[in-house]
Formats: structure tokens, sequence, C-alpha cells
């Protein structure tokens, strides 16, 4: 990596990052950054592309609405001359005013054509009404002429008042949702102290609100009443429940008339209607094909001046100077991509690109592919290594899978994650193309060949442990078989059978007599898992120890890794005091008690009788605890040696305290188990311990001094001088 | 002896692989990369059989099965060898 300074023509600057750009291997530095971002030179433009992105997206909003699929081509468009921006500024600022216009339109049309469907409504209903009311209005003239006292207060009021012969009943028609009919209902009865008359009828078909356009259930009703007090008070109600009044005519051939006009009108509006919608998605459709390329031309635009932005303008005024940093492999191909965007803008003068020395730390770049890029995400998100330390990254790509695979193991689940990984992984680019927005999706989607490779690992450790769905496979025939005999005799069996303990007992196959003495040579003996008893026993062992290696075995690793670094930085300080006290730690603990365990492992086995490591060991039950004896290691315990008296032959047949029988010493399974074992161990963690202030102190300390030094000789050259 | 079989075997298999598997990676970016993913794998992958193989090889506790699990075996896997003991 290496800090370049480029120099630029004014014109030829916008080409050349246009180019750097899609090359996408240079770090530009901020040569402005006291600069604040409304002082910035190419501040306007970068504003004019925000209004750019705000009206795509508006357009992106409109389609969506629609559902119009909006077209996505795979290719990449170039960012656009700065000349173009004008054109497409202007074809955006169009677009937006057409649809905004078409939209208002729309409202407004569809307002009207509410009201229109209401009043049809309206007139259909009160013609029911009218003729109804004609007969109880003739009774009400009938009644009022005889001069009789009648119930209806109604009308003596009328008739006191008025003093008419016949009375001429005033009305109100409209429309009210459905809902809020029954209060409206008893409202007016109180408030008009049931002097009015109300006759409603339901609409059976939703109409659609203007604004929300949601269905809304509304009914027709028609008030009847007397006098111009009550109209107002009538009217002032109806406001309050947001009721809509219409102008309903008085005689039936003029609501006839009406009634044909207003259906005239509703079929016009249905046509105009239904052209501007036409319109609309027309507009949608032309503008949906070239949405997405727009977006992105706008937004390498929007990068482009950002960036233009960093450079400083030279004293000249002529050129433009930028700073990054660049890869030094990669230094040819920058210097194309500059002579083309040179060449490109029609600059008489080339761009220059000089290197510069400098003592700065350089940015680390980690190369990637789509493949490795999952990897370095999850490594990077531990911390980004320093510049030209090792990448952890390649390793991690088979480690990771591999120790997930070693807690996931079972070869039916490891299948179905490796097709799952495997789908993803073949159908990447359908599903790049999709876009989708989930972001469980999209996690998954960046990890697909993570998920490839654990499924894979899985399948690998699924056969080794034996387990598939839980079931274990019998491929190279097992290594235990039955001891118990279980004669043909049908009683003889049977007494066998309840010698053992019956049918649901549980005797264990010992392994001295039940074990062939040849392990099932690739994974776990499938008698393991008819073994309900006692399965976790073992496996939970086996487990515990393989991760104890393998874990250790990773570290060990990481530390040689670092052990490279320092070789690498010619850093003595760091191998003296960082990585030897770090391995001596690790050794003096857990390689030991790695090799106890493979020990463990190779030497006890089930039956006993022969001396291990110089102390006789009779039988399984002494074979030494590893877990104890590390804990006893750490709490500096004394303890016996050896397992028997006398640490010579015995026979474990023989009762103890008879000649020949074993005397165990103690807890045999907590002895040393090897001579001279509590003086390595005490060794051992005295040496750990003390690497612990080592590791933490050392190297501090020594910076702390060279930095007084460098601190003392500057001060004494300043006297000097 | 025969425990020596499948050690070998498998360890043959696995030094094949992590010793021989490199050479063939065609030329090109990613040669180093996946030059160490087939190292890696063949020591990851033997590591964990040789711990399962190990563990397995002197085993200190038997599998304790219930009887009728344990007749089914007797017809189906046979019996160890060696004299059969009566609990």
């Amino acid at each position: 990596m290496c800090l370049t300074q480029l120099f630029l023509q004014n014109e030829a600057a916008y080409a050349c990052v246009a180019e750097l750009g899609e090359l996408g291997l240079v770090q530009f530095r901020d040569l402005n950054p006291d600069v604040s971002a409304f002082q910035r030179k190419y501040v306007k433009e970068v504003r004019r592309c925000d209004e750019m992105e705000r009206k795509l997206r508006f357009l992106e909003k409109e389609i969506k609405k629609d559902s119009i699929p909006m077209l996505d081509t795979y290719e990449n468009p170039e960012a656009p001359q700065p000349r173009e921006m004008f054109d497409l500024e202007a074809t955006f600022e169009k677009l937006e005013n057409e649809l905004r216009e078409v939209n208002q339109n729309e409202e407004m049309l569809k307002k009207n054509f509410a009201e229109l469907t209401e009043l049809k409504h309206i007139l259909r209903k009160t013609q029911q009404f009218f003729e109804e009311n004609e007969g109880e209005r003739q009774a009400l003239d009938s009644l009022a002429m005889e001069d009789a006292p009648s119930h209806h207060d109604g009308t003596k009021l009328i008739a006191e008042r008025e003093g008419q012969p016949k009375p001429h009943l005033k009305f109100v028609a409209g429309v009210i949702q459905r809902e809020r009919l029954p209060a409206f209902e008893r409202l007016l009865w109180r408030a008009c102290r049931g002097n009015v008359f109300l006759r409603q009828s339901e609409i059976t078909e939703p109409l659609t609100d203007a604004s929300t356009g949601a269905p809304v259930n509304k009914a027709v009703f028609i008030i009847f009443f007397q006098g111009d007090q009550l109209k107002t008070r009538v009217k002032k109600i109806c406001e309050g429940f947001r009721a809509t009044l219409y102008p309903c005519p008085d005689t039936p051939q003029e609501r006839r008339e009406m009634s044909i006009g207003v259906m005239t009108r509703i079929e016009d509006l249905k046509t105009v209607l239904g052209q501007t919608q036409d319109h609309r998605h027309r507009v949608l459709v032309a503008a949906a094909k070239n949405v997405r390329m727009w977006m992105t031309k706008v937004r390498k635009i929007k990068a482009i001046y950002h960036v233009l932005n960093f450079f400083n303008l030279d004293v000249t005024q002529k050129c433009l100077i930028a700073e990054c940093w660049c890869p030094v492999t990669e230094l040819d191909r920058i210097q194309l991509a500059l002579k083309r965007g040179s060449e490109e803008s029609g600059s008489t003068v080339p761009s220059i690109l000089n290197r510069m020395d400098t003592s700065e730390a350089p940015p680390t770049y980690n190369k990637s592919n789509k493949f490795t890029q999952g990897f370095q995400n999850i490594v990077d998100s531990y911390g980004i290594a320093a510049y030209r330390e090792i990448n952890p990254a390649p390793y991690t790509m088979i480690t990771f899978p591999f120790l997930f695979a070693i807690m996931f193991g079972d070869l039916g689940h490891g299948t179905i994650m490796l097709l799952a990984g495997l789908f993803l992984v073949l159908q990447e680019k359908r599903l790049e193309a999709a876009r989708i927005k989930d972001e469980i999706f999209q996690m998954f989607f960046t990890g697909r060949y993570m998920i490839f490779l654990m499924g894979c690992f899985s399948v690998y450790t699924g056969f080794i442990y034996n387990d598939a769905f839980s079931k274990s496979f019998n491929l190279f025939g097992s290594s235990w078989g039955n001891i118990f005999p279980f004669p043909l005799d049908e009683k003889a069996r049977e007494q066998a059978i309840t010698n053992l303990g019956g049918l649901e007992a549980s005797p264990m196959l010992i392994p001295e007599k039940a074990y062939s003495g040849e392990p099932y040579p690739i994974g776990v003996d499938p008698i393991w898992v008819l073994a309900e008893a006692n399965k976790l026993n073992f496996l939970n062992s086996m487990k515990m120890k393989a991760a104890i290696l393998v874990g250790i075995a990773q570290m060990t690793f990481g530390i040689i890794l670092g052990y490279h670094n320092f070789k690498y930085f010619n850093s003595k300080l760091d191998i003296l005091y960082t990585f030897i006290p770090q391995i001596i730690f690790l050794s003096c603990i857990f390689i030991y008690l790695c090799l106890q365990v493979i020990m463990k492992w190779i030497a006890y086995d089930a039956a006993g009788g022969y001396s291990v490591l110089g102390y006789f060991y009779p039988s399984s039950n002494c074979a030494p605890s590893l877990l104890i004896g590390l804990i006893n290691m750490f709490m500096m315990k004394s303890r016996d040696d050896g397992f028997v008296d006398g640490n010579k032959y015995c026979n474990t047949s023989i009762p103890p305290g008879k000649p020949g029988g074993c005397n165990m010493v103690g807890l045999c399974h907590l002895n040393n188990w090897y001579p001279g074992q509590s003086f390595f161990e005490t060794i051992f963690l005295l040496t750990a311990i003390a690497c612990v202030p080592v590791m933490l102190f050392a190297k501090p300390y020594i910076l702390w001094k060279e930095e007084k030094q460098r601190q003392l000789s500057g001060h004494t050259q300043l006297v000097q001088v | 002896m025969s425990v020596w079989i499948p050690l070998v075997a498998v360890t043959a298999f696995w030094l094949l692989v992590g010793a021989g598997g490199p050479l063939l990676v065609p030329s090109g970016p990613n040669r180093g990369i996946i030059q160490t993913m087939i190292v890696l794998t063949a020591v990851c992958c033997h590591m964990f059989w040789i711990i399962v193989y190990l563990h397995q090889l002197n085993p200190l506790i038997g599998p304790q099965i219930p009887v009728k699990t344990i007749l089914w075996i007797h017809e189906r896997w046979g019996d160890a060898k060696g004299e059969l003991v009566s609990k």
C-alpha cells in the first residue's frame, strides 16, 4: 500500500474519478477535514443529486402502489457526464409534475363520483319515502279538516300555527354513515321534541371514502319537519353528525329528470376516471423501465461529487490535487484508469500519479471475492488486522465451519443444511436480483458459502459420530458382542433371563469380555446408541476430550500465527516477552493436559494387570482421573505414589488381605501415576504462574522505559542547542 | 495387529489428500487459498477421526443394554469371542 498524489485537470477530474470508482481499488483521503459540509466546493451538485433521488423515490413509491414490476437489468450503467445531469433533472421534474397533477385530478374526480353516487341513491330512496308518505299526508289532511283533537301533536301545532287547511311539510334529504344513524335519530327526536319525522334506508353496496379509500356503509335518510326554526336545528344536527345533505326536488317528475341527469353524469365521470387511470398507468409503466437504472446513475453522480469534495484546489486554480492510498501491485491498473478518464473528458493534459513517502500506517486492504467476503466480514468484526499482519480469514474458512460441525454433528440434519446452502449458492444470481428486503433472509444469503461448508463438515462429523437423525449405522460390524449365555431350551432361557434381572434390566457388557480388542474403524461404535442407560457417560467423555484437544490445537495455531507476525516485523521485544511466555504458559498447563489425555487413551485399558510407566496397574477402577488430577495439580495436593502396595504384581480376583491379592493405596484413581509427577507438576505450575506477570508487564514496562529515554535524550539535545 | 490397519489406512488417505491435493489445484488468483483450505481440511478431519478412534481403543466402561436388546444382539450380531459368563 502506498500513498499517492493525483494531479487532475478540472475538466478531467470528474471522468477520472468515475473511472477510479468503477475500479474500486483506491481509498481517497479527505484533504479538507475542517471544512463544513455546506462550504464544500461541490455542495450544490450534491444537493441537486439529493433532489433527484427524492423524485426517484417518489416515482418508485407510485410504481409500487400500482404493482407494476420494475425492470432490473444486470448491466452496470456508467456514471453520466455532468451535462447529462441537466437532462436527467428535467426528465424527473417533468415526470414528477405529471404524476402529481394526475393524482390530484384523480382525487377530485373520485370525490365527485362519490357525491354523485350518493345523490343517485338518495333520489332512488326518497321516491319510496314520498310514495309512502303521500298516504300519511292525506290522512293528516283529513284529520285536520275534521278539526278533531288528534294525538299527533305535530299536526295540531301546525294547524294552530299556520292556520292552513293543508299543512305543507318541508324536508331535507341526505346521506350519513350507518353507524351514526341511531344516535342521530335519538338526538333529532330529543332536540326537536319529537316534531320531526325521520325515514331512513340503508344503501346496500358500500361506498368508497374519498380520502382514505376504505369502504364505508352509508344510509339514506330524509327528515320531514315544518318551520324554519326546525330547519336550522335539523341542519345543525346534520352538520354535527357529518351527514351530507343534498337538494332533493319536490315533485316526482323533477326527481326523475334529476335522476336521469345524475346517471349520465355518473357515466361520464366513469369514462373520465378510467381514462385518467389509464394515463397514469401508461406514464408509470414507461418510467418503470428506467427507474432502477436512473437510481444507479444518480447514486454514482452523487458519489463522484462527494469524492471530488475531498480534493484540494491548487494555487493556480488550474488543477485539483488528491491524496489516496493504493495497493502497490495495482498501480498499473490505476494509471490505465486515469488515462482512460483523461481521454474521455477530452483534456489535453494527462493526469499525474505521484508516489509519496510517508511514515503513516496505511490502511489494511484484504483482497476478497464473493466467497471469502463472508468469512472476512466475520473476522473483521473481531477487529481488523494492522497493516501487513497475517490475515486470519483464510484459516477461519475451514476451522469455523469445522468447529460448528463438531457441535452439530448429524448426518441427516447436516444433509439438510448442505442442501439449503447449495440452493442458496446455485441460485445466487436470481436471489440477488430479487432484492428481498427481509433482514433475516439477507443474513442467510450473505452467509450462503458458510452455510454450505458447515453442512459439508456436519455430514462428515455426523458420519464420525455415527448419528443420522439420532440413529446409527452398522457399516463395519460392531466391536462389541453378547457375553451372556442364552440356551436354546425354553426353560433354561427363561432362567437365564431371570438371572440377569428380567427383560427390562440393563446389565453392562463389560469390556474385558465383550470388547473384541479392535475399535470400530471409522466413527463411534453402533452399540452405544443401544445403551440408553450409560450412553452419555461414554459419549460425553469422548466429546469433552475432543473439545479439549481441538480447542487447544487451535489456540496453539493462533499463537504460532502471532509468532510469524512478530518475525515479519522483527520485533524481538514481542518474541521474548509475548510469544515465549504465552507458549510456555499454554504448554505447562494445557498441552500437558492434552498429553495426559492421549496417554490415558493408549496405556490404560479395562483389564489391567500390567505395569504402566513404572507403576503396577491392577484394574480399570485405578485408571487416573484427569479432571480431579488437574484440580489437585492446581491445589498442589500431596498424593500417594502408585496404585497398589509395594507396586508389585497382584491378582485382582483374589480378595485384598489374602496373599497375592491387591491392596490399593487410598483412592487409587487419584494417585500419582508416573514417578516424579508431584515434582514435575509443581514445576509446571510455578513456571506458568511466573509467566503471567511477564505477559502482563514486561512489554509495557520496556516501552515506557524506551519512551522516557527518548524524552530524556530529546531534552538534552534541546539543552545543547 | 488389526488395530493398526484402520489407523494406517485412514492416515494414509488424509495424508494423500493433504499433501497431494494442493498440487492438483489449477493456477489462478485463488490458488493459495484453495491450497490452504485443502490442507486444513485434511488436518482437521484426520485429527477428529483419530480422537474418536483412540477413545474407543481401550474402553474403560461397557454399554449397559436392556436384556431384550441383548437378546436381539445375540441373534443378529452374534456373541463375543471367548467364553460366555452367566451373571
